[in-house]
């Protein structure tokens, strides 16, 4: 596989994961404001997998296609981050995922807006106003859970330590992304962190939460490498597809 | 004039009852009834289509499944709105869906079994529920009509939608075309059902006729669902599951048989095959979602205090 499709693909592959654990969630939330909210971030999401898969397509050898690439790969060949195939949980856990998110796709795409790859800057130039807007929904979440009552504080608290490994896996590089940033295609993870770290403290702050020092960081999902949540959430995404080979819907 | 011959008057000058009219108590209560019902019918009815976003077979149908979902909570908020000029807030609507007091739709009450359920349901089941709303849009309320309008354009895309699923099933391989018969199977009568029972024993068709709430009646619409729907399901070549059913030319009609009212009513009274559930799901959500909803009230409070000092300090 080009650097380029595995780029593109690890993009694409964020997006339609997490739009996929925000679809489980549909006629579950706390209010009808937050049901016709999750649905809403939910399909931004998957508007934006399927720009990134639609460019995959035209850069894979067998062109292959947006559905084929969801529904025809196992869990070794997804290259997503570890941090969206983790589950809902309860809210405060959906909505920090949202929140790590959020804060790591604002500044990628801004700065994937001046790609010398015209495809995605035009991609990350539509993806970015949605990123923004999901990422001050999540803000203002994080805070009022973080300063709402002591329970939702706890929730809040519990999420942040749950997830924060799990986050470090967005920043993950590797020749891919280092040659491509370096020809001026792909941005380097390590240009985002700093953004990224700056929303986390400011808003964390804002929430009564600390930023957790522990370093460890869960690797892998960039190289399929995943946590065990993934063989769970694929195959009841791929069930209805694998079982008509060829049947067109 | 006094206040009821006004109500009277403007009702047989076709002009809409606004929400600060004076109406009578039963007139009120009944616009609540039924306002209150379809918005519930909204929120259920997320359910059994939620239940197939995350096995949609293709990127598209799950992308158009999430759209069509979202627009079902917002007509429910839409339509809450429009109860809540009644002067009933949506906490007391919720409390009443969750504790049986209200109902919704009895077709929600069905589940869906396989993919095609998503076009059966977008077909027949928005179909019916179009027929319906379509009259709707001049009913007597004005801000229950004036959701209608709104409304109906998107139901009317869920319906074109839901047909268009049926279409590529019916064009496709034998065990898609099984697939979509055996959904038509199963959700053509309840989709019948769902006009209500037959005028002659329907306990509100008359009063609603008399308000303008209702224009046509349950029958009337049945029919015309019937005669609209039957010519669709040629195009798709499935078999409507009703051996009684002929074209009458002399009456320009479709003939059917008789439905099952002992299932309607069992179904209605809670012994279908997913009331329980569908309830249980319901108040799992707002209950879960509890410690949510006071954190963001405490929050709020605790904001709108901060501003308070902060103005009240400029001020000093």
């Amino acid at each position: 596989m080009s650097p380029l499709l595995t780029y593109v693909l690890r993009h694409a592959d964020d997006n339609l994961i997490v739009a996929q654990r925000l679809g489980e969630l549909i006629a579950s939330m706390p209010d009808l404001e937050e049901d016709i909210a999750v649905a809403n971030v939910g399909l931004d999401h998957l508007g934006q997998a399927r720009h990134f898969y639609d460019y995959a397509s035209e850069l894979d050898p067998d062109s292959r296609d947006e559905d084929q690439f969801a529904m025809e790969r196992s869990e070794r060949e997804f290259l997503n981050a570890t941090l969206v195939e983790q589950p809902n949980g309860d809210f405060a856990q959906t909505q920090m995922r949202q929140f790590l998110l959020d804060a790591y796709q604002v500044p990628l795409y801004e700065a994937m807006t001046a790609s010398d790859d015209a495809r995605l800057a035009a991609i990350s130039a539509k993806a970015v106003k949605e990123a923004r807007y999901h990422l001050e929904r999540s803000s203002a979440w994080v805070v009022r859970l973080g300063a709402g009552t002591p329970v939702s504080h706890e929730k809040i608290s519990q999420a942040v330590e749950y997830l924060w490994p799990y986050a470090g896996d967005l920043f993950y590089a590797d020749d891919v992304e280092e040659g491509l940033a370096a020809s001026g295609v792909a941005v380097d993870p390590a240009t985002v962190r700093p953004t990224f770290d700056a929303t986390v403290a400011d808003v964390f702050a804002s929430a009564n939460l600390s930023v957790p020092d522990d370093p460890y960081a869960r690797m892998g999902g960039r190289t399929g490498f995943h946590t065990e949540h993934l063989g769970h959430l694929l195959p009841e995404m791929q069930s209805l597809y694998r079982a008509h080979p060829g049947a067109t819907w | 004039m006094n206040l009821q011959d006004d109500f009277d008057a403007r009702l047989a000058a076709d002009r809409k009852i606004e929400p600060r009219d004076w109406m009578p108590e039963k007139y009120r209560k009944t616009m609540i009834r039924q306002i209150a019902q379809h918005a519930h019918s909204e929120i259920i009815g997320q359910q059994p289509e939620g239940n197939w976003i995350t096995r949609a077979p293709t990127l598209k149908r799950k992308a158009i499944l999430m759209a069509k979902v979202q627009d079902e909570a917002g007509h429910g908020l839409y339509l809450y709105s429009a109860a809540e000029t009644l002067g009933v807030s949506r906490d007391e609507l919720m409390d009443m869906l969750h504790t049986g007091r209200q109902k919704y739709s009895s077709i929600f009450n069905y589940p869906t079994l396989s993919w095609a359920d998503m076009g059966a349901v977008g077909w027949l089941v928005d179909g019916a529920a179009i027929t319906n709303q379509v009259m709707l849009t001049r009913t007597s309320f004005g801000p229950y009509a004036r959701a209608m309008i709104r409304i109906c354009k998107e139901e009317s895309f869920h319906q074109r939608q839901g047909y268009e699923i049926m279409l590529t099933l019916c064009n496709g391989t034998e065990a898609q075309k099984a697939m979509a018969q055996d959904a038509l199977d199963r959700w053509w009568w309840p989709s019948l059902a769902m006009f209500g029972p037959p005028d002659a024993e329907s306990t509100h068709t008359a009063q609603s006729v008399a308000w303008k709430i209702k224009r046509e009646t349950n029958d009337e619409l049945r029919q015309k669902f019937v005669d609209m729907t039957v010519p669709q399901a040629e195009i798709l070549g499935l078999t409507i599951p009703d051996p009684d059913l002929v074209w009458d030319a002399d009456a320009e009609h479709y003939r059917f048989g008789e439905i099952d009212w002992d299932d309607f009513w069992q179904v209605v009274k809670g012994d279908g095959p997913c009331n329980r559930e569908r309830i249980a799901h319901k108040v799992k959500a707002w209950e879960d979602g509890a410690w949510v909803r006071e954190a963001a009230v405490e929050h709020a409070k605790r904001a709108a205090s901060t501003t308070k000092l902060a103005a009240g300090g400029a001020a000093l």
